[in-house]
Order: structure tokens, then C-alpha cells, then sequence
């Protein structure tokens, strides 16, 4: 595995309570990278209780985003490193992906449903992940884009 | 696990059968590669059987559209068999549903090639 050192500032801490890990860390662009995401991502929902289905659906959007960060964000660039941080903070689970690239403008993705975009082979990550999430934020930095992916939880015992 | 893809041949069609994930950098190019060399070989009834793929992304997605896409151009059709309750719901999200020619069983799907 070509993880940028072993995931570099693994960290775990403690905010609240047992309900608001947080996570962060940070990792090189590659694939590998994208796949410890995702990862990651499918542990925090399963430990929320989540059910295949959602688990599945932030997997995806969570993939989708640490992609565009490593390949359209970073370019696979080795000097270029992207930011990983997740949360669950009892009522949300909060993903926030971040990379180092030149940023973009997500307006102005053409929309994948529209008649004459249908049979393109690109340009669904940014739809995807918008349409598998309850909220998505994007954030231009100086250099780069961050992205906050929340899923709300529904209100049971176990995380209110 | 990474793309595995099985051929065989019945009645006319060319049966791929794909089992794994199609994502960026495990299924998307062998996907490409066995489309485009079965067209190159002038196979003109492809039937792509998705029903033991696991998992897809929106570049697997992409590459489901280019095949479809690449032959069609070559006057190729390319049909698929037996989604997954994932890929089923990801095609109806996309609108990709209304693309393709869509299959339950295989019997079914060979006879619509006539």
C-alpha cells in the first residue's frame, strides 16, 4: 500500500462523548488513498448504526469526493496532500474532504441529466455525491477546495 | 475485488459476464479493453450480464455509457442483464435507466437481439 507515511496524523480524539469522535488525518494522492477514505467512511457509518443502504450511499459520495480531490483537485501530485476529517457528532455525520489543488467553481458542472449530457462518460461525481447526501458545502481555499458531506441521523436513543 | 470478466457465445450474442467492482482503476479500463476488442472483432450483440457486479462508481458508470456509446457508433448493440439492487438504483438516479435496454433474464434478453 502507497499511503503517504502509515496515514501520517492519524488522530483520534474525544470531543464530548463517545457519540463525537472525530477523526482526522492526512494522505497522499493516490488511489490508496481514496480507498482509506472510503474506508474510513463505511467504519464511521457503521458504527453509527447506519443500515447497508446509507452506508453504501456515503461510501459512495465519500469516494467520489476523495477522488475529485486526488485526481481533479491534486492531479495525483506527490507534493500535494489532501485533508480528511470525520465526525460523528450525535445528530450528523460529518465528512469533510480537503486538497490542495486550483479549485473549482461547482455551479458551473454541467448538469448529468440534462438531455445532452446523458451519454457522456464523465461529470456525475459532483451530481452523486449531492444526491446521496443531505448536505454538501463546498469551500474554495487558498489553494484548493474543501468539501463538507453531512448525513443527518435520525434521532433514535442511541445518538441523542 | 477487481473486475472479473467471463465471454461466451449464445445464439449470436456475446455474453460478458462481469463480477466485481467497476471503479476507477479496478474495472473501468478491462471493461473498455473487452468492449473494444469485441467490436474490433465485429461482434455486433453484446450483453453485458452486471448481476455479480458489487459495487460501481460514476467512472464504472461512465464506462457502462461509452460502451453503450462505442457500439452503438459502430452499429453495435449493447444491452445489460440482471442489475443489482445498487446498480438499479444508481442507473434510475443518473436518468441512465432511460439509456439502456435493460434485462431480467437471459432468455429474454438473447431474443430481443432478433
Amino acid at each position: 500500500m502507497a499511503f503517504a507515511a502509515p496515514s501520517v496524523e492519524a488522530e483520534s480524539s474525544l470531543v464530548t462523548g463517545p457519540s463525537r469522535e472525530r477523526r482526522s488525518f492526512r494522505l497522499s494522492s493516490t488511489m490508496d488513498s481514496v480507498s482509506e477514505v472510503e474506508e474510513a467512511a463505511d467504519q464511521l457509518a457503521t458504527e453509527a448504526g447506519l443500515d447497508e443502504d446509507q452506508r453504501f450511499h456515503i461510501g459512495m459520495a465519500v469516494r467520489e469526493a476523495a477522488i475529485n480531490a486526488v485526481l481533479h483537485g491534486n492531479e495525483y501530485d506527490p507534493a500535494r496532500q489532501i485533508d480528511v476529517s470525520l465526525e460523528n457528532t450525535g445528530k450528523d455525520l460529518v465528512i469533510v474532504i480537503a486538497d490542495q489543488g486550483h479549485g473549482f467553481n461547482p455551479d458551473k458542472v454541467p448538469d448529468p441529466l440534462a438531455t445532452e449530457n446523458l451519454l457522456r462518460g464523465t461529470g456525475r461525481g459532483i451530481f452523486l455525491i449531492r444526491s446521496l447526501m443531505d448536505e454538501v458545502h463546498f469551500r474554495q481555499l487558498h489553494p484548493g477546495t474543501e468539501l463538507t458531506l453531512i448525513k443527518h441521523l435520525a434521532p433514535t436513543a442511541k445518538n441523542t | 475485488m477487481a473486475l472479473a470478466i467471463a465471454s461466451r457465445e449464445v445464439d449470436g450474442v456475446t455474453v460478458l459476464e462481469l463480477s466485481g467492482r467497476i471503479t476507477l482503476g479496478e474495472g473501468s479500463v478491462q471493461l473498455r479493453d473487452a468492449i473494444r476488442d469485441l467490436i474490433g472483432k465485429g461482434q455486433r450483440n453484446i450483453l453485458l450480464d452486471v448481476g455479480e457486479v458489487s459495487y460501481i462508481d460514476s467512472s464504472g458508470l461512465g464506462e457502462l455509457v461509452s460502451a453503450y456509446t462505442t457500439a452503438r457508433n459502430q452499429g453495435a448493440k449493447l444491452k445489460l442483464l440482471k442489475l443489482t439492487k445498487k446498480v438499479h438504483d444508481l442507473l434510475q438516479l443518473t436518468k441512465l435507466y432511460t439509456v439502456f435496454d435493460i434485462y431480467d433474464d437471459e432468455a429474454s434478453a438473447i431474443a430481443s437481439f432478433k
